[in-house]
């Protein structure tokens, strides 16, 4: 009976899956080709990255195109959804691939320690993401965080000669090995009651009462291991502890990938589990993501007030921004209200908005780093900097903005669809408490200006920004102010984004 | 495409240009500031001058006897979200927009930056075109974007070209006033997702919401609220004030003529504009809190400012009680307070303008602002000491000044329904008296000492921007009947409104 020759694997649609392919492809290349080669020209194996990168990005909208004809479809046996929601994610996780190798090759070549494994690894942590996010079954789930995570472990202890980075490495790969503990406990649990782990299946048999009782605890316990695993990663109050460190000691560019695609793919893996498997249970998460919600931007803007170092800082602002994030989350909770599909839609267009900005803003600080010692990320180094180089403290200035989410910047139009998502549903409260975060924060970014502009300068050394982060850097100030003036841009791509893959 | 509500179809989109032009001349000076120094202050002068001569202009072509909006210019701008460039001025914007005219071109002729000319008057421009935009705004989140962005430059112009306490000072008045607008911004998106069930279309179109949209009493008030913190901060009304004395000592000059003079009317006139025009009700239900805050800033304002040492602190304070006034006006809801409170803003603006500008003045010469410092100056410069005693007179409220017309319709349309709170506030007048002829004393009478008896007499340039001031003040006060005219039929319409609502 169980001859292996009748057993047949589900279909494999190639083309659906083109970015992931493309991205192992070059990080294969990369790995092969630059290990049997000597040292490659300056910078080729960062322009090898950034090719890949915008390979997979010209599949993903050729994908996208595909899927506005075509409507949302599952994938290999319906282990993974091919929907406008991963395609996006998808892009802006190709975008800030693109962008951080760009910054890493200064920072690497400023070191003399060019080589292509980081490269490499960022392009597999790129496929792990890839795959988190649109994955509709919990175990490849589970295989996508493990290929991102493991790649973010040695990512962040890629700087051998700093200790500081071998410690962030340990500390992450230590927090990050419970975090995944709690996940796949989780998932082991609801498999438990259950009997699937398909997201699709999973909402079909909850939504049975004969099957699985409605306050079922086991099944309560195995959703809250799973969002536990997800705040872990997400980096939500009060699993936030390891962030800051982790962030502190990895190198610059490795913090804004970790910042930019790890958290991009963990926020949404994190939607999409929530919102197609356990709808019918989101009054009793709706509850749970609204307190880690408010919990996340409370910490996160208020203890990034007494911070000096500035990737301290804008560690805590990256988890004031998952706060923000969830609250999008949250409005997708309220599954009885017309509006809950604007929570997805927001979700969205934060996240692609929020990679560009902090990578953006990750890029200034470490050319700005770079003039000085190596822990020298301290806020003194941004010192008079905008009174030196009056264009570089503008575009620092514009990326701070719109963290803080002023007007006219790509900020305020996130800031803004979640704000409208969370009253659409009559989240008031969440609103209300997200805006004064939302203040509290500016104070840390208005730190941060105060510095630049109105301190005198600590030396008359003119920071020199290398091309590649010049590429980079504009391509992100681009992004925040293009999105900024004309929301339109980004809105007219989010119209179809809550219609998520189910079939 | 220009949508012209009174019937008239105007080629050129005059209200645009009022906002563009000073964005496009600060763009301008900031990207010449280093090839071109020389040419800063006059691009500065070009741009702020044309927009002072087209809104002289639009104060020509203004009907005098129409109470709509006219004008108007609407383009779509974020269809998604039912957001459109909407501009329109009526009677009660009219003079704002023209004081915003022409106190900028004013300030940036008359006052000397000291350093880094060309961010200053970048920010200068950047700043007028902001207050234009909030004062012509017809659109909810348009009104948002302009009250908001207006926050960055002034942060700027106090932290970079204020006094000791700069950075503390500017920082203060960012946070606050942003508080306040976060309240504002969840009110606004509250106010459109509850009107899209009354109008059946997401618009964030004030006309339309405020003519087509019912709220239940309930939603009303809250939604009131929301809105009345913001413009509360903004005011500022007791007890939210504190920001100002600190922002205004700290502020140059030139900050401080534009904070008085046109900054915080933003708060009363979107108390007119937003508040009570969207929910009529609710303001009513409001007014007894907001006649006695009013009335508690008049006489606090006016008692703090006869304590002060410190000159510039002292009209700080006097603003603080003037303000009171207009609240005071503005809530009464009778057409003849109404009218007063606007033409007050007006007045307020140009003396309180004027002191600061005078203030400033002796700043220059003595390098020191403490009363106790000065003395006898009327003797070594007698022109001076009797600009400043029209400035003075008008701002007490003299009769045949511009402070009279306002304070005194003030007084008389609020009587009727707010008796008591009128009685009380008729106080702060004779208040007004003691503190300012106190510090006049003070400051101008006695016998020179060796500092004061240096004390130079206005220059040429000084004497005619000051007379610019006294010509309005004297003219607006012996013949207030041009503006009132304009003013009358919106402020009626607008009665008429609110009674309609309130029945």
């Amino acid at each position: 009976m169980n001859d292996i020759s009748v057993f047949s694997g589900p279909s494999i649609e190639w083309i659906a899956i083109s970015p992931v392919l493309a991205l192992l492809a070059g990080a294969l290349f990369l790995l092969l080709v630059g290990s049997l080669t000597g040292q490659w020209p300056k910078r080729l194996y960062a322009l090898t990255a950034s090719a890949t990168s915008l390979v997979a990005i010209g599949f993903s909208i050729k994908l996208w195109l595909d899927v506005s004809n075509d409507g949302p479809k599952l994938l290999i046996g319906g282990s993974l959804a091919l929907d406008q929601f991963a395609l996006l994610g998808t892009v802006a996780i190709c975008g800030a691939v693109l962008m951080v190798s760009l910054i890493t090759s200064d920072y690497l070549t400023r070191n003399d320690a060019e080589s292509p494994e980081i490269y490499a690894l960022y392009l597999t942590a790129a496929i792990g993401a890839l795959i988190m996010i649109s994955s509709n079954d919990l175990i490849v789930l589970f295989l996508g965080l493990e290929t991102l995570s493991l790649s973010l472990y040695l990512l962040a202890a890629s700087n051998r000669q700093q200790t500081s980075s071998q410690e962030a490495g340990l500390k992450y790969f230590i927090l990050g090995g419970f975090a995944s503990a709690f996940f796949l406990y989780g998932v082991a649990l609801t498999y438990g009651v259950t009997g699937t782990t398909r997201l699709i299946d999973l909402n079909t048999v909850l939504n049975s009462y004969i099957a699985v009782p409605r306050n079922d605890a086991i099944l309560l316990i195995g959703i809250g291991m799973i969002l536990v695993g997800f705040a872990f990663k997400v980096s939500l109050a009060p699993f936030q502890m390891w962030t800051p460190d982790v962030y502190q000691g990895s190198p610059t560019p490795v913090t804004a990938f970790m910042a930019s695609v790890g958290k991009i793919a963990a926020l949404v893996s994190l939607v999409r589990v929530f919102v197609v498997a356990f709808p019918s249970r989101s009054d009793d998460w709706g509850i749970v993501v609204f307190v880690l919600s408010a919990l996340t931007l409370v910490v996160g803007s208020v203890v990034a007030i007494v911070q000096t170092n500035i990737k301290r800082m804008l560690a805590y602002s990256s988890i004031s921004h998952a706060g923000f994030i969830l609250v999008g989350l949250e409005a997708a909770s309220h599954s009885d209200s017309v509006n809950s599909g604007d929570g997805l839609v927001a979700v969205g267009v934060y996240v692609v908005l929020y990679a560009a900005l902090v990578v953006g803003t990750f890029g200034v600080v470490s050319v700005v780093a770079r003039n000085t010692n190596e822990d020298a990320t301290s806020l003194d180094a941004f010192k008079g900097l905008a009174k030196n180089q009056p264009l570089l403290g503008l575009v620092m200035t514009v990326f701070l903005l719109a963290q803080a989410g002023m007007p006219l910047t790509s900020g305020f139009v996130a800031k803004f669809g979640v704000i409208q998502s969370a009253v659409g549903v009559g989240s008031y409260e969440l609103a209300v408490i997200a805006m004064i975060c939302a203040v509290i924060a500016a104070f840390v970014y208005l730190r941060i200006m105060v510095s630049m502009w109105l301190a005198d300068p600590a030396s008359t050394d003119v920071v020199v920004v290398p091309m590649p982060s010049r590429v980079a850097i504009g391509l992100a100030i681009v992004v925040t102010l293009g999105v900024g003036f004309l929301p339109s841009l980004i809105l007219d791509l989010g119209a179809n984004l809550a219609q998520l893959a189910t079939k | 495409m220009i949508a012209a509500a009174s019937g008239e179809v105007l080629s050129f989109p005059i209200l645009s240009a009022l906002v563009i032009l000073p964005l496009i001349g600060s763009i301008v000076v900031a990207l010449l500031g280093k090839s071109r120094p020389e040419w800063i202050k006059l691009g500065a002068l070009t741009s702020s001058v044309t927009t002072g001569a087209l809104s002289l202009w639009l104060l020509g072509a203004f009907k005098s006897g129409e109470a709509g909006f006219q004008f108007v210019s609407q383009h779509l701008w974020i269809s998604q979200w039912g957001i459109s460039w909407h501009l329109g001025v009526d009677g009660i914007s009219l003079f704002l927009v023209v004081l915003t005219g022409i106190l900028f071109p004013l300030v940036i002729v008359g006052i000397d930056p000291h350093h880094n000319e060309t961010s200053y008057f970048a920010w200068m421009l950047l700043l007028q075109a902001g207050v234009m935009g909030s004062f012509l705004a017809l659109d909810l989140f348009l009104f948002f974007v302009m009250f908001e962005i207006v926050l960055v430059p002034m942060y700027f112009l106090i932290g970079g070209w204020g006094y000791d306490q700069r950075v503390y000072a500017a920082t203060k008045f960012f946070l606050y006033t942003m508080a306040g607008s976060a309240f504002m911004l969840v009110g606004i998106i509250a106010t459109v997702s509850l009107a899209q069930r009354d109008l059946g279309v997401v618009t964030f179109d004030l006309v339309r919401i405020a003519e087509g949209a019912s709220f239940s009493t309930n939603a009303a008030r809250w939604l009131f609220v929301s809105f009345a913190i913001a413009f509360a901060v903004k005011v500022p009304l007791f007890p939210f004030h504190t920001w100002l004395p600190d922002a205004h000592t700290q502020a140059p000059t030139g900050g401080s003529v534009i904070l008085a003079g046109v900054l915080l009317k933003m708060g009363t006139y979107g108390f007119l504009r937003f508040g009570v025009y969207l929910f009529p009700e609710a303001a009513m239900w409001a007014r007894p809190v907001l006649f006695t805050l009013a009335v508690i800033g008049i006489i606090y304002g006016a008692i703090a400012a006869t304590m002060q040492r410190d000159l510039k602190r002292l009209v700080a304070y006097s603003s603080v009680a003037h303000l009171g006034f207009i609240v005071l006006g503005t809530f009464a809801l009778t057409s003849q307070a109404v009218t007063g409170a606007v033409i007050q803003m007006v007045s307020h603006g140009v003396s309180t303008g004027a002191l600061f500008l005078l203030v400033g003045m002796i700043y220059e010469r003595r390098h020191t602002r403490e009363i106790a410092e000065l003395r006898g100056i009327q003797h070594v410069a007698p022109i001076f000491a009797g600009v400043f005693t029209v400035v003075m007179l008008s701002s007490v409220g003299l009769p045949g000044l511009n402070g009279f017309v306002g304070e005194f319709l003030i007084l008389i349309g609020s009587f009727g329904p707010a008796r008591w709170w009128t009685v009380v506030a008729t106080v702060g007048v004779v208040l007004a008296a003691l503190y300012l002829l106190w510090a006049y004393q003070r400051v101008f009478h006695g016998e020179p000492d060796e500092a004061n008896s240096t004390f130079k007499e206005l220059t040429l340039k000084e004497g005619l921007l000051m007379s610019v001031f006294v010509a309005i003040i004297v003219a607006t006060g012996i013949y207030p009947k041009p503006i009132l005219d304009r003013i009358e039929p919106s402020v009626k319409s607008f009665i008429e409104h609110v009674e309609g609502q309130t029945k």
